[in-house]
């Protein structure tokens, strides 16, 4: 049985320089780590958030792995979880966002090995944006480009000084970048919210807007951009805001040179989810026709983006996606995790970094709770505490390395500060994934596949 | 231990670099390379009778999208193109996927191999999402690939070709082709994308207007890059996706391109983009000039082409070229996916679809042809559709024959609008390509513009990458469907079935770079990039299976 030792404390002091933080969707990679054996005692340039993160982090004393609540070998483990996912009829594999992109790759494959659901935080987060993104597009740009050209940022929806906290110094307000050499001076900011964040201000402009009504916002920002005359009375009923603040903000984003917004879950998880996302997306479309303007989602967890692009490159389809008749299928709303469980459906499942048992709408967690799942996650959070197999497993970016995609679509490589006495993620997957193919013949003789179209 | 020999006997080979056009003989496969015939006595392990099959070294695909950034939001965009489309089932020995006209890494790598593609390359990579490509390459099963780094509009670039520092350029491009593990330098649209980030709808007009800021041309960056690639001995120099792509009148842009490589070896891809007649983006004047283009390429050995093929139906258009992105949605009216990146490059991504009883689009489709037809020497001319933009390379069966069979074409020409033929030769060209010819631009030649000398024949010491196809009268029927795939040794493919799934090899270069250099690059980089400079390069951690093209 693996737990930790506290024997294993190195006497001595490392440095480990550009170490990745992975702590919310920034993945900032400047991050200096004073390490002594296995806690961090300094993390340089690291904000509040990425501090707590690294010097809170305790290797926790708990064995690495629980069965039905009992202290087991991670090997007990691997065998019992594949057990429960070989012979489910309908399992789930959920969460998938603070793990490396390599852990995702073996979820993925478990999930088509098995023919179950592969879904990640996304449906829960930014999904709408990723559905919005379906419908019309979307026109960005790397963090970079913002730091060298952006000289007009919004916030829409988002509040980065507490949600990013050096969203603002590394890459959006107060870099000087090559075309705004001056930084902060050369850009203005503009944040459009239902309430006064510590993000409104660090702004130039803030635009207090009426809740549940950034749809409405966005809409009159389309129709005066194509110069379509609005009634004052009627806009701010419908916005809360005065039309001559919208006037003035779209004549500020056409006389912009390089635009930017920045959205939150502030616009994707209120009133209109999905169709908020889509009004944003299209009014930055719009605006390239008067001059250059792109968008980005503020993403959250410090992998959420991997998992994106993981499940995409794998299935085809970006997250919600379902393998049970063989091939992938997409839903949003059918196969994603949350629903799936609140109608009752799935007989198993696999939740790695993540906790639905504390976040998810209660007949979700009440399913969830009576059938066998597996969890992962390097602390006991309620979700492990109810799994079938719980294990505890080492935190990625500190003791793991790997690879992690920033908001951007940036994929960036994590150094780890020490090695933890529990096994990565990946370790215990791939463990899952070879038992699993041996429980369902996978890789034996037998059935092969036709390139012959068999369309459905 | 008795060496374990794997012997092909008996098939019609055609292996032009070897002088084989269709002569019948046997194949001798150790250890996943061809090798000489051992001695009179000695017994293969296994020998496969290929009598009566032709047999082709594996096809080189050396233009397409399949992994990275652009390609993965395509499919992320993209649900309504899968959903029609047939289904990829996992079985016992592979993963699922799906297909449209971005299919999944493991539905890529199973559609490759199962037409006889045994190498691949994506074409358009931005150098800070090298690491993504190679992460997808290791989920793309099958077959060997690589991958061109976007660099024509790279800053740090253009500031050496402003101020004339030749030598620390050529160290540039070997330190960001080593970092990010690629193969070749691309060029796309050199300076227009850059043109594209300061203004609206931004673009260049043509290859000697100044780029932004860095008052440099597009003429100075082909012929700079060119130079220096050549000059550190790339095995592929420089792959340049010429500017002002599918504007009417834009084949002097890319004759003047042509003369910009200054006699120096250089390949301009999907040439039948960028070879249109006419006037001021006016559709009416629209016309073929493949012919004056053509007779540039037959009279300038350092020139070679791939085409870019366009076939009538629903794809991608996928592209580094961000102007071309906004100028095509604006066309078409479909959503739109743009990206910015630092290290310079630009994307966009629209659905589009060809269609037949449109003049543009038929043009489009007969002036690629006309290029397969009008350039003299196959070794200079390489198949693609520039997958998924002008079609997927699902389509090469059907492109060899249109090749093969003159009536076909003619056939098909008939369909298309009618007004084609008054704008370009097509109907007045009878010429039929050979197998041999076929497997010249399919396989041979380009392997060797790429210069992968273990590809593209089946000489002693080239991978024992083989293609066996059941001869017919119809060569769609005929290639694609291979009756065997053979890679490294190992037959993959059976009659339409996958019996193994492999991995492949990254292949890529390392052509060192003067160490002097690096810490100017490294202060570039911190004061600019959102990444520090240690954590850009992609380490060797991430090349699983990987092979270093000398340079």
């Amino acid at each position: 049985m693996a737990t930790v030792s506290s024997e294993s404390q190195s006497d001595q002091l490392k440095v480990v320089t550009d170490a990745t933080c992975t702590f919310c969707g920034c993945v900032c990679d400047d991050i200096d780590l004073t390490v002594d054996g296995h806690t961090i005692t300094k993390a340089k340039r690291a904000c509040v958030l990425g501090t707590a993160w690294f010097l809170n982090h305790d290797v926790d004393d708990r064995p690495s792995c629980m069965i039905k609540g009992k202290p087991a070998t991670v090997e007990e483990g691997i065998e019992h979880a594949s057990q429960v996912l070989a012979n489910s009829r309908y399992p789930l594999i959920y969460g998938l966002s603070d793990t490396t992109s390599e852990s995702q790759r073996v979820a993925v494959s478990i999930a088509d090995w098995i023919g179950g659901i592969v879904d990640t935080t996304t449906s829960v987060c930014h999904g709408p944006s990723g559905m919005a993104f379906q419908g019309v597009g979307e026109v960005t740009c790397s963090l970079g480009e913002v730091r060298n050209r952006g000289d007009l940022i919004m916030f829409w929806g988002s509040n980065p000084a507490e949600s990013h906290p050096r969203h603002f110094t590394k890459y959006s307000l107060m870099p000087k970048g090559m075309f705004v050499p001056n930084g902060r001076k050369d850009r203005t900011c503009v944040v459009v919210d239902v309430r006064k964040t510590k993000s409104a201000n660090a702004a130039d402009i803030f635009i207090p807007i009426k809740p549940r009504r950034d749809f409405e916002g966005l809409w009159t920002l389309r129709a005066l951009a194509k110069g379509i005359e609005l009634d004052p009375a009627q806009t701010l009923e419908d916005t809360g805001v005065e039309l001559s603040v919208w006037q003035d903000l779209m004549d500020r984003m056409k006389a912009a040179k390089f635009g930017v917004i920045f959205f939150g879950m502030g616009l994707t998880m209120t009133r209109g989810k999905h169709a908020n996302s889509e009004a944003l997306l299209a009014l930055t479309r719009d605006m390239n026709d008067h001059t250059r303007f792109v968008c980005k989602p503020n993403r959250g967890h410090g992998n959420v983006t991997g998992a994106y692009n993981v499940v995409a490159w794998r299935t085809g389809y970006p997250f919600g996606v379902n393998l049970a008749r063989g091939y992938p299928r997409f839903n949003p709303g059918e196969y994603t995790a949350s629903d799936v469980l609140a109608r009752g459906e799935a007989d198993a499942a696999m939740i790695i970094a993540s906790d639905p048992m504390a976040n998810f709408n209660e007949p979700a967690r009440q399913h969830l709770a009576s059938i066998p799942y597996i969890a992962f996650d390097p602390k006991e959070t309620p979700t492990t505490r109810h799994a079938e197999v719980a294990f505890t497993v080492a935190t990625y970016g500190i003791n793991v390395p790997g690879t992690v995609y920033r908001m951007d679509d940036v994929p960036i490589p994590l150094r780890p500060a020490f090695e933890s006495p529990h096994p990565s993620d990946l370790q215990i997957l791939e463990g899952i994934e070879k038992r699993v193919k041996e429980l369902k013949a996978i890789g034996l003789a037998g059935q092969a596949s036709s390139l012959r179209p068999n369309a459905v | 231990m008795t060496k374990q020999y794997f012997k092909i006997a008996g098939g019609y080979v055609y292996d032009p670099v070897n002088g084989l056009d269709g002569q019948v003989q046997d194949l001798w496969i150790l250890d996943g390379k061809m090798v000489e015939a051992p001695a009179a006595d000695v017994k293969p392990a296994r020998t496969l009778s290929a009598s009566g099959y032709v047999i082709m070294p594996g096809g080189v695909d050396m233009h397409c999208h399949i992994a990275g950034p652009k390609v993965n939001m395509a499919r992320k965009m993209r649900p309504e193109d899968k959903r029609r489309d047939e289904v990829v089932k996992r079985t016992a020995r592979t993963h699922s996927g799906t297909m449209g006209s971005v299919p999944s890494t493991f539905a890529t790598g199973y559609k490759y191999i199962g037409l006889g593609y045994t190498t691949a390359f994506d074409a358009a990579v931005p150098p800070l999402s090298a690491r993504h490509a190679h992460e997808e390459f290791e989920d793309t099963p099958c077959i060997d690939k690589g991958f061109y780094v976007l660099m024509g509009n790279n800053h740090y670039i253009m500031n050496c070709i402003a101020e004339n520092e030749q030598a620390r350029l050529k160290s540039f491009i070997g330190w960001l082709l080593g970092a990010a593990k690629g193969f070749a330098p691309k060029l796309v649209n050199p300076g227009g994308v850059e043109v594209w980030k300061h203004h609206q709808g931004g673009d260049v007009d043509g290859i000697d207007d100044p780029v932004d800021h860095y008052n440099v041309t597009p003429r100075q960056i082909v012929t700079n890059i060119t130079r220096a690639a050549n000059e550190i001995n790339l095995p592929h120099p420089v792959h340049i996706h010429c500017n002002n792509l599918g504007m009417p009148g834009n084949w002097t842009t890319t004759q003047n391109t042509m003369n910009a490589l200054e006699g120096h070896t250089g390949h301009i891809t999907h040439i039948q983009f960028h070879s249109y007649g006419g006037g001021d983006a006016d559709e009416d004047t629209f016309h073929s000039k493949v012919e004056p283009l053509a007779q540039y390429v037959n009279e300038n050995p350092n020139v070679t082409v791939d085409v870019g093929q366009v076939m009538f139906g629903e794809t991608t258009s996928m592209t580094g070229d961000g102007p071309l992105g906004y100028y095509l949605q604006n066309v078409y009216g479909t959503k739109w996916f743009s990206a910015d990146t630092e290290l310079e490059s630009g994307c966009g991504i629209a659905p589009i679809k060809y269609r037949n009883k449109s003049l543009v689009h038929a043009l489009q489709w007969a002036i690629g042809l006309e290029w397969y037809l009008m350039v003299e020497d196959p070794w200079r001319v390489v198949m693609s559709t520039d997958h998924p933009n002008g079609g997927s390379f699902m389509a090469y069966p059907q492109i060899i024959r249109l090749l093969m069979d003159s009536t076909f074409r003619r056939d098909v020409l008939n369909t298309v609008h009618p007004e084609v033929v008054n704008r370009c030769q097509l109907a007045d060209l009878d010429r039929e390509y050979s197998l041999g010819e076929i497997a010249i631009i399919t396989r041979a030649g380009p392997a060797k513009l790429l210069g992968l000398k273990n590809k593209g024949h089946l000489g002693p010491g080239a991978d024992a990458d083989i293609t066996i196809y059941l001869p017919h009268e119809n060569k769609q029927t005929m290639f694609e469907m291979p009756r065997y795939v053979i890679k490294d040794g190992e037959i993959l493919v059976e009659d339409g079935e996958i019996r193994k799934e492999t991995f492949g090899r990254t292949l890529y270069v390392d052509p060192g770079y003067d160490p002097d250099t690096e810490a100017h690059i490294a202060e570039w980089f911190e004061q600019y990039y959102s990444i520090r400079f240690r954590n850009y390069p992609v380490g060797d951690n991430y090349l699983h299976n990987a092979e270093q093209i000398p340079t």
